[in-house]
């Protein structure tokens, strides 16, 4: 999200968002629907700072630095990013180990994976026939950022059936259960089986979380630090043949490389 | 148009160990060489700085772009095959200058004497009864002792660390030329446990080598440091022998060679018996030529090398229905749903230092091996290597957690995250024997950006496939257990765990297969084919059987072995290497 106040000094180095997901939650629908780009920056320049919803993990790994690199490139509608938010944080939640996905950066992470190469599948072999349409992510005619696009509306279609809500307000056990159904192969996507879109979802989640934070995921390092992975470390020739477990600091190819 | 080129000594397709090997014995005897790689030119400066297991690692950057070529892949004849799109299901062949030489992980094992003539010795043995309906079996018609020099001489090229195997004394010539690299705690728990079983553990022979060493050729190799990033990654220290730091170098500082990159071989052009060049596009103009020379190598990888025959018209291609024909035939892999898993150890109470590591650094044990079993008492051929290696966990990668936990979620990030750094794997990596109608041929469907048929792969597994994983995974568990694991996972394998897109790895082999027969060959001991002279096919698509542990060894083995035969052919202007028959049943 563009943050309006940025010309603010009391929020240039505050812009944690943590009204983020809250308002996802709260009005996530309504962007889908009615919302204009004025309401959007009306809520979100006025975002509270002492927002206290106790569900909200979204932009507290980032309340030392303006992150201008956190807006959507793939993902034209909110609302779709609305559920992608949901749906990540349920694969890897925040909990006593530390950040969730969302927190981690993992919802951009992926927006920005799909706007790329990966999300169209230039690398891949493209050429028909296809032999859809119940097939993992690899085998689908449609490109990696449709089968996102269809895979997370299929989720929201569910929720309003099941729930009578969207996806991204329902509830945490909502959310679950409809996921679990998608990873058993139970629910119908158009061009892909459903426990395809969970693999491509969870496999992507996981890059999110742990990646180098070059790419928008595993901000501040803070997926490595709690799995104690040390990164770019130039070498462990002098503690390779350790009996005991040696805790170091994380590193990232921004100091590694030679510049 | 097709502009043809002048004619230089020979030309090869290909600059992974095999094409570079051959192009470093070659120009170091003054012939004139041209190389044809078809992915883009790379040295080492590129790798400075490569530590990001997603661009690597999940993205497959090394490995070959799919979007110009794949494979089609099924089961069985009446199947209709499909394309393996993606290199998210399965990334398998190298590219760019020194191919898949440059991102492998470095494990370098001499197969074993039965190899090499699984025929004979297995009749021998157990008779002729003993070998199941549709299996083939076949001599390569050369012994391991015959292969002893070249399996040195790679060694010493690429400056191998290692200790001799303890259950085979005098096969080796000579020693390792360095030492094994360091101990970890992972290798020390291993090794103990399995010395108190009374087996024979010693350390995998690597190419991240322990020290920095200078080869025969004069190309220096630097010490490892452990940075834990070989599989899927060139190396950011020189200290991981490859194609580039040795052999292309060797033939490079020979004034004699020449490799052209984004050069895509399309076809052996051959007339009246006798190879006459390689037809290749330029991709990046789009540009098609002719490579003249007097003889021509095929060092691709085994697909690379089975189609372009296949598309070539050389050799008879295998039929499987009758078991006729050549080219094609005797496809085996080290599946990666099969052949080389894993059984996972979790320790609650231990921690090791998983974020470290080489490739090949690591412990294995060969007591399970063809030769030390008795295959009346079992129900499988062959053997299996246990081992355990610490590559250095990257964490997209390795979130492995005990069989009970969920793939995601609150208990799966908890896990998974608890046992980052608590576990021991013990992989079992089998032998993988050859099955009527297991083999590749074109597919009928699907092409390639030139409009040239995609490869056929047509394989299924077999009771035998899988029974030699379960027996396997059983000595793996044992070894977890004396270790002191507090979970243990084995793999399951069931009549549902079947050959697919995810199967095929780089340790594939036929389709060009060597032999002493050339009924049943299509090249002879020298990778020289039989029906065309001036023609040799180089790599793992001349092995009859995958052995039981990694193939780089052979495969560099062989090229030395086949480099030998090419200056032989350039020095007398042709001929037949080997009288066909003449060694037949030696």
């Amino acid at each position: 999200m563009a943050d309006h106040n940025s010309n603010n000094p009391k929020n240039t180095n505050e812009v944690s968002d943590p009204g983020r997901r809250s308002f996802v939650k709260n009005t996530g629908i309504a962007v889908g629907g009615v919302a204009g780009g004025a309401l959007l920056g009306g809520l979100f320049s006025n975002r509270s700072k002492n927002d206290s919803n106790s569900n909200s993990t979204a932009g507290k790994g980032s309340d030392k630095e303006k992150r201008y690199e956190e807006a959507r490139m793939y993902f034209t509608r909110l609302a779709d990013f609305a559920i992608l938010e949901q749906a990540v944080e349920r694969i890897f939640p925040e909990d006593d180990n530390g950040p969730g996905a969302i927190e981690l950066g993992v919802p951009y992470y992926i927006d920005k994976q799909l706007a790329g190469p990966y999300g169209s599948n230039v690398g891949d072999y493209r050429q028909g026939p296809f032999i859809g349409p119940k097939v993992a992510a690899a085998d689908s005619s449609l490109d990696r950022g449709q089968i996102f696009i269809n895979g997370l509306r299929a989720m929201d279609a569910e929720s309003q059936k099941r729930f009578d809500t969207n996806f991204a307000k329902a509830t945490e056990d909502q959310q679950i259960e409809i996921m679990t159904d998608f990873a058993d192969d139970k629910v119908e996507v158009k061009g892909i089986s459903s426990k395809g879109f969970f693999s491509l979802l969870r496999s992507t989640t996981l890059e999110g979380a742990y990646c180098d934070p070059l790419y928008g995921g595993n901000r501040d390092m803070k997926g490595w630090k709690m799995k104690e992975y040390p990164g770019a470390i130039s070498s462990y020739a002098h503690m390779i043949e350790e009996d005991e477990f040696v805790k170091m600091d994380q590193v990232s190819l921004t100091d590694y490389q030679p510049k | 148009m097709v502009k043809t080129l002048d004619k230089v000594d020979a030309v090869i397709v290909g600059s992974g160990w095999a094409g570079g090997i051959a192009a470093a014995e070659l120009t170091k005897k003054g012939y004139k060489v041209v190389g044809l790689e078809r992915g883009k030119a790379q040295k080492r400066e590129d790798f400075v700085g490569a530590k990001d297991e997603l661009r690597y690692d999940v993205r497959k950057l090394m490995f070959q772009e799919l979007h110009k070529e794949t494979l089609t892949i099924r089961n069985t004849l009446d199947e209709t095959a499909t394309p393996n799109r993606s290199n998210d299901t399965n990334a398998i062949n190298g590219t760019d200058t020194g191919g898949s030489g440059v991102h492998w992980n470095g494990m370098v094992y001499r197969w074993l004497p039965t190899d090499f003539e699984m025929h004979t010795k297995t009749v021998e043995k157990y008779g002729e009864k003993i070998i199941p309906k549709d299996m083939q079996l076949k001599d390569w018609g050369i012994t391991y002792d015959e292969l002893e020099k070249y399996y040195d001489q790679f060694e010493k090229t690429a400056g191998i660390s290692g200790e001799p195997d303890p259950l085979r004394p005098g096969q080796r010539s000579d020693d390792y030329p360095t030492p094994p690299m360091k101990e970890t705690d992972i290798i020390r728990t291993f090794t103990k446990a399995a010395k108190e079983l009374g087996y024979h553990p010693y350390r995998i022979a690597s190419a991240n080598l322990s020290e920095t060493y200078t080869n025969p050729d004069g190309e220096t190799i630097n010490g490892c440091v452990y940075c834990a990033f070989c599989e899927s990654f060139g190396c950011d220290f020189g200290a991981k022998s490859d194609p580039i730091a040795t052999v292309l170098a060797t033939a490079y500082k020979s004034g004699n060679f020449e490799l052209r990159n984004h050069a895509y071989a399309v076809r052996i052009v051959h007339e009246n018996g006798k190879a006459v060049g390689i037809k290749y596009v330029d991709t990046e103009t789009g540009e098609e030529f002719i490579q003249p020379a007097d003889i021509v190598v095929v060092a691709g990888f085994t697909f690379t090398n089975t189609r372009l025959m296949l598309l070539s018209e050389i050799g008879k291609p295998y039929n499987p229905k009758d078991g006729t024909g050549v080219i094609g035939s005797h496809l085996t892999a080290h599946q990666r749903n099969l052949t080389h898993t894993r059984v996972r150890g979790f320790f609650d109470e231990k921690k090791f230092n998983r974020y470290a590591g080489a490739g090949a650094l690591g412990v294995t044990m060969d007591d399970f091996n063809v030769e030390q079993l008795d295959h009346t008492k079992l129900d499988f051929l062959h053997g299996f290597c246990l081992r355990t290696s610490q590559r250095g966990d990257r964490p997209i990668t390795n979130n492995h957690v005990p069989a009970d936990v969920p793939s995601w979620g609150k208990e799966f990030k908890d896990k998974s995250i608890f046992y980052a750094n608590r576990r021991i794997d013990v992989q079992q990596q089998n032998g993988a024997l050859a099955w009527r109608e297991n083999y590749m041929d074109l597919d009928p469907t699907y092409t390639d950006i030139f409009g040239d048929p995609l490869l056929r792969v047509t394989s299924r597994f077999h009771d035998q496939d899988r029974n030699i994983v379960r027996y396997a995974h059983q000595r793996g568990k044992e070894l977890l257990e004396q270790m002191g694991a507090d979970h243990i996972t084995v793999p399951e394998i069931t009549e549902e765990t079947e050959f697919d897109k995810t199967s095929l790895s780089d340790h594939t082999g036929g389709g060009v297969v060597m032999g002493d027969d050339p009924e049943t060959s299509a090249v002879n001991n020298y990778s020289q084919v039989w029906d065309m002279d001036n023609l040799f096919v180089v790599g793992a698509s001349s092995f009859p059987l995958m052995g039981s542990s990694n193939p780089t060894g052979t495969v560099g083995a062989l090229a030395y072995r086949a480099a030998e035969g090419m200056i032989k052919v350039l020095e007398n202007g042709g001929g037949q290497l080997v009288q066909q028959g003449a060694t037949a049943k030696a």
